[in-house]
């Protein structure tokens, strides 16, 4: 078996006196898509900014396509093709839609088809109409949507993607499921943090389940599906 | 005042304009990106200036002049990047008043570097060659350069909007002044972006300077006037817009030149006003103005309320009873020592000077650490004070016992007015308007001859006769700052102390459990005025004479590194600080000559091997 | 009469009606939760009551006294308390005194200089930490604490000027789910217990349904839907919009 694409081994990472992970450890494949399921708090975000160096009290290893990328700047995490769609969107909102793709253009990975204006707007047809609107004039699902299309701007060979299904729409979350699938489709790997379980499932094939910033489970998604106990001991109410 | 005295004056102020843009827009632009207050941004200014005058002393001719103008700006972008990669890098996650200090600490080592390459001596630069005549404006003469220079503010403005919305420099930066990480987890490299940010903004504050030369000479005080120029600008304009910046610079300096294009008028029932000597006051009332109308200024946003980044400091409560008998016994240690001395000891002298730094120090403290207000400023309560028992003594003929009682009234009544605008702001705009505020106050000091005495400020500033011992001003000194230290600390204790630390902890919760933040930190800027005022009324007393330099922003940064020094955590910080302060100052200060450089390269020290703030170290230690 | 009355409240962002002509009322000793989707006007409606924001239009009345235009500070003496998404407390003092902190500006005492801030207002305010179960915690400083702990001392201050309405928002974001039951069943007690009215915005919908006597449902701006928990379920137009349709409704 090859070795995997993204590979985490006893990350920790704290926030002042706080200590929110405590040793997670998951691989991803290149080609899948991985859910980091958990409730509030336990600890997925913090996951995401911790391998993207976005916390600066952090430890353990990342290796990402064979490199330790766990000191690495966060700018250089993302030119290494690792991109970031955070929760609360963070769209620069000062920059035109346009604007905000360019900015998160990276050259293009070999071997791969580089995305384009082209490539994104046949993927989010809402983006096309809104190119040179101000990005904070949008609503919030088209925003969403941005947050992805400038992650794929990067041409990444993985996207993290924390809970693009909350608080969005249900047609909106539906779109988001189809781009996922898509996207999977086409090579990029996903690491999706959910706490909604029927929109994981739609989407990807293996799932780790975080509590309390621990790895409570790990296995096939439908393995998950079918363990009602986990679900009810670190999903549900 | 004719309608050509005016037009000229009005196309002065254009071309004063155009220099305080440049200066502000880089200030501005810095901030930003980096969020950090570039207090050497004003000695940058400077250092164009001078950089200017050495280059035209090489090149000659018209293309030499315009060189040696361009070439003092790009110098002075290469310090700024320097500055940027070798120090601020690793200060941005520090909390703020550090940064705020290590770049006050630049403006110390460079106004000593300058002193030493330079000299004391102002530099005047030659005229701008082919534009050394004037033109005639309604048969008044107006200087061809200065028409030059009005060109050349629009020019910067046009070129810095093309740079910032067309170019994907520009939008990286405006993403970055949005959201610095998202930025950097889109792959922008926050390194060379800042670094080049603050060469831009520094190569501004160069070229400022430098163009400035041909209009007035170069001189080692520049820096201080021009960073207090700048923020008043940004504050007005909006901390961050480049065309609020220009906007704002554009109405303080033609007010500034309305102030002069007036003269002398006689007005009924004021008699006679002479109107030049009101331009500082001019900017003071515009500020004050737009800061009542729009208190985060023309073309700002509303900021944000601040969260402190500073760790929450532990608990306070009441001592315990052993620590008093302590302190009661160093009290008696204290007061008793002057016998075992003698009245010629030197170290009686020093302790005077300690007491009173003590004291300065510790209504700083009240500030800075409960109250989580960064002043900038403070000295102009001290320096209050100081002429206010001065002029009461010299001028009112009040006795000196009287004049020293009612120094504190000098320092809170200044308090009370400038402090009413400062709370209407936080953080880094706090630190800004009182730095601004202090800078007018020591502007007017030394312009206001007929009262301050200028310059030379007041001498025969002598306590009456019973005090006039060292032993016994010693303990007159030593009782006032025992009495104020107590004072201050029963105050910390009470309800209003702890208002005051909850406004700090969390002004919106403050605000929720019906504590009018703004009133209580008003109140907190008096009271610390008007401590601060009593040491600058014990300090007149002990000098006999006084200056604008009492009130001086160098004696605001020695009382915040006194602060510092100590711990702003700890009550008893400022005392260890004041003390350990003065006694440094005093030993290294004799032998020395550029001790303020030295005091600079310290302050960088601290900061850089403690980015997190000395406070967490000593805790730790203990 | 009701404890709070919403007139016609409206308010705009540019040219976004955030909130469009939502009225309402709220009776002592009610519990009544306000979800809706992200972006539905909940924390703007919520700002305006508290007096962060002022109204465009419509009015806002408090046991009749309409509160416009009132500063936060105002509208506590008013009998208002109110808690934030992310809890506020004073960090650099114990939790109680953080308490005796909110009872001596209730009492007007911030003013004072020379009285001793730990002597005031002992008893009364171990009595708040009692009800909210922090008592045990007192002499602790509150940026030590568990978030837990942090929100039910939040919930002590709030209720330091003994309100007759509560405003929460979402006053279970970011506890852990055995917390979470805890404080909202706390909070109920106290609302029964005193009559105090509560309004809340909540995500937690176990919290929503298990928890509040009325439920109103907005969406972008507009008051959908107001009911009680069976209601809303059932309510379509609630269905569709909110949970989405063809979703199961959630517990």
């Amino acid at each position: 078996m090859t070795e995997p694409l993204l590979h985490v081994r006893d990350l920790t990472a704290r926030y002042g006196a706080a200590q929110i992970l405590f040793g997670i450890s998951f691989d991803l494949n290149a080609g899948e898509a991985v859910a980091l399921m958990g409730r509030n708090g336990a600890g997925k975000s913090t996951t995401m900014k911790a391998i993207l160096g976005l916390i600066d009290a952090r430890a353990g290893v990342v290796v990402f396509r064979g490199e330790h990328i766990s000191r690495w700047p966060t700018y250089k995490i993302a030119r290494a093709g690792l991109a970031y769609a955070p929760e609360d969107r963070r769209i620069f909102a000062d920059l035109t839609v346009r604007e905000n793709l360019d900015i998160a253009a990276l050259p293009a990975r070999p071997g791969r088809e580089p995305w384009t204006h082209e490539r994104i707007f046949a993927l989010f047809p809402n983006l096309r109409e809104a190119q040179d609107r101000s990005a904070a004039r949008m609503s919030g699902g088209e925003q969403q949507m941005l947050t992805v299309a400038r992650a794929l701007m990067g041409n990444p060979y993985a996207l993290l993607l924390d809970e693009p299904s909350e608080g969005v729409a249900p047609i909106v979350v539906e779109a988001m499921a189809e781009t996922v699938l898509k996207l999977k489709g086409e090579g990029v790997a996903i690491l999706l943090s959910e706490q909604n379980l029927p929109f994981a499932a739609r989407v990807c094939d293996r799932a780790y389940v975080l509590e309390k910033g621990e790895i409570r489970f790990s296995g096939a998604m439908d393995a998950l599906m079918r363990d009602e106990a986990a679900r009810r001991a670190w999903l549900e109410v | 005042m004719t309608a050509a005295s005016l037009a000229v004056q009005f196309l002065n102020g254009l071309a004063n304009a155009s220099t305080l843009f440049l200066l502000a827009c880089g200030l501005s632009l810095i901030f930003g990106v980096t969020r950090i207050v570039n207090f050497a941004h004003g000695s940058l200014y400077m250092l164009g200036a001078y950089v200017a005058w050495s280059l035209t002393q090489h090149l000659s001719g018209g293309v030499g002049f315009w060189a040696s103008m361009f070439g003092a700006a790009v110098a002075v972008a290469a310090l700024g990047a320097l500055i940027e990669s070798a120090l601020l890098r690793r200060l941005y996650r520090s909390p703020e008043l550090l940064q705020l200090l290590a770049t006050f600490a630049l403006t110390l080592i460079i106004r000593d570097a300058v002193l030493y390459i330079w000299g004391p001596e102002d530099l005047l630069g030659p005229r701008a060659p082919g534009l050394a005549g004037s033109i005639n404006i309604l048969g008044r003469a107006f200087p061809q350069y200065d028409v030059v220079l009005i060109v050349v503010g629009p020019l910067v403005l046009l070129a810095l909007h093309v740079l910032l919305t067309r170019t994907r420099w520009g939008a990286m930066v405006r993403a970055a002044t949005q959201d610095r990480d998202m930025a950097a987890a889109v792959g922008v490299n926050q390194a060379i972006l800042f670094t080049s940010v603050f060469a831009l903004g520094s190569g501004l504050a160069g070229l400022a300077g430098a163009l400035q030369l041909p209009r007035e000479p170069a001189s080692a005080s520049l820096d201080l006037f021009a960073i207090g120029d700048a923020f008043v600008v940004v504050v007005v304009g909006g901390m961050g817009s480049i065309p609020g910046a220009f906007v704002a610079a554009l109405i303080i300096a033609e007010i500034k030149a309305l102030c002069i294009a007036l003269g002398s008028v006689d007005l009924p029932l004021l008699g006679t006003v002479a109107f030049p000597k009101f331009t500082l006051v001019a900017e003071f009332i515009v500020m004050a103005v737009v800061l009542i109308v729009r208190p985060w200024g023309l073309f700002g946003q509303p900021q944000s309320i601040q969260r402190a980044l500073n760790p929450a400091e532990p608990p306070s409560h009441a001592a315990p009873r052993w620590f008093y008998w302590l302190a009661g016994a160093l009290c008696f240690a204290l007061a008793v020592a002057p016998l075992a001395l003698g009245e010629t000891s030197y170290a009686l002298v020093l302790a005077i000077d300690i007491f009173i730094a003590i004291l300065f120090a510790a209504s700083l403290y009240s500030l800075v650490g409960p109250g989580g207000m960064h002043s900038f400023g403070h000295a102009a309560y001290f320096g209050l004070g100081a002429y206010a028992a001065a002029l009461l003594l010299k001028s009112a003929g009040a006795p000196m016992p009287v004049a020293l009682a009612l120094s504190p009234l000098g320092g809170a009544l200044g308090a009370l007015l400038f402090g009413w605008f400062c709370v209407r702001l936080s953080g880094v705009y706090f630190a800004m308007l009182t730095l601004a505020f202090s800078q007018i106050v020591w502007s007017i000091a030394y312009q206001w001859d007929a009262v301050t005495g200028g310059s030379n400020g007041l001498i025969g500033v002598w306590p009456s006769q019973w005090l006039a011992s060292h032993t016994a001003y010693y303990w007159l000194s030593l009782a006032l700052c025992v009495a104020g230290l107590v004072f201050l600390r029963i105050i910390h204790l009470s309800p209003f102390g702890a208002a005051l630390r909850a406004a700090r902890d969390n002004p919106l919760r403050a605000e929720a459990i019906g504590i009018d933040r703004r009133s209580v930190q008003w109140r907190a800027f008096t009271i610390a005025g008007a401590v601060g005022g009593l040491a600058g009324g014990l300090f007149a007393f002990s000098k006999g004479s006084i200056s604008p330099e009492t009130l001086s922003v160098s004696r605001s940064i020695d009382g915040l590194v006194m602060v510092l020094f100590g711990g702003v955590e700890s009550a008893l910080g400022p005392i260890v600080g004041a003390a350990g302060f003065v006694a440094l100052q005093d030993t290294i200060a004799r032998h020395v000559d550029y001790w303020r450089a030295m005091l600079g390269f310290f302050m960088l020290a601290l900061t850089l091997l403690f980015p997190g703030g000395l406070a967490g170290v000593w805790r730790r230690r203990s | 009469m009701s404890l709070l009355r919403i007139e016609h409240l409206s308010k705009s962002f540019g040219g976004v009606k955030a909130v469009n002509d939502v009225s309402f009322a709220l009776a002592p000793g009610e519990m009544r939760a306000m979800i809706g989707p992200n972006g539905a006007g909940k924390t703007t409606l919520f700002n305006m009551v508290d007096g962060q924001l002022r109204p465009d239009a419509g009015n806002i009345l408090l046991n009749g006294k309409s509160i416009l235009g009132l500063p936060p500070r105002a509208i506590f003496r008013a009998d208002v308390g109110r808690t934030f998404q992310i809890a506020a407390t004073f960090a650099s003092m114990t939790v109680l005194q953080n308490v005796q902190t909110a009872l001596a500006s209730c009492a007007r005492q911030t003013t004072s200089l020379f009285r001793r801030a730990d002597d005031l207002h002992r008893a009364e305010a171990m009595d708040l930490l009692r009800q909210v179960n922090m008592a045990d915690q007192a002499e602790r400083p509150c940026g030590v604490l568990a978030y837990g702990d942090v929100k039910r001392v939040e919930l002590a201050l709030a209720l330091a000027n003994k309100p007759k309405l509560l405003l929460m928002d979402e006053p279970t974001a970011g506890m852990a789910p055995a917390e979470r039951i805890a404080l909202i069943t706390q909070t109920r007690d106290i609302a029964k217990h005193r009559n105090v009215g509560v309004l809340f915005t909540e995500h937690s919908m176990d919290v929503v349904f298990g928890f509040a006597d009325r439920i109103m449902v907005l969406s972008r701006g507009r008051l959908i839907a107001e009911g009680d928990a069976e209601e809303i379920r059932n309510n379509p137009k609630v269905r569709q919009i909110y949970f989405g349709a063809g979703a199961e409704p959630v517990r």
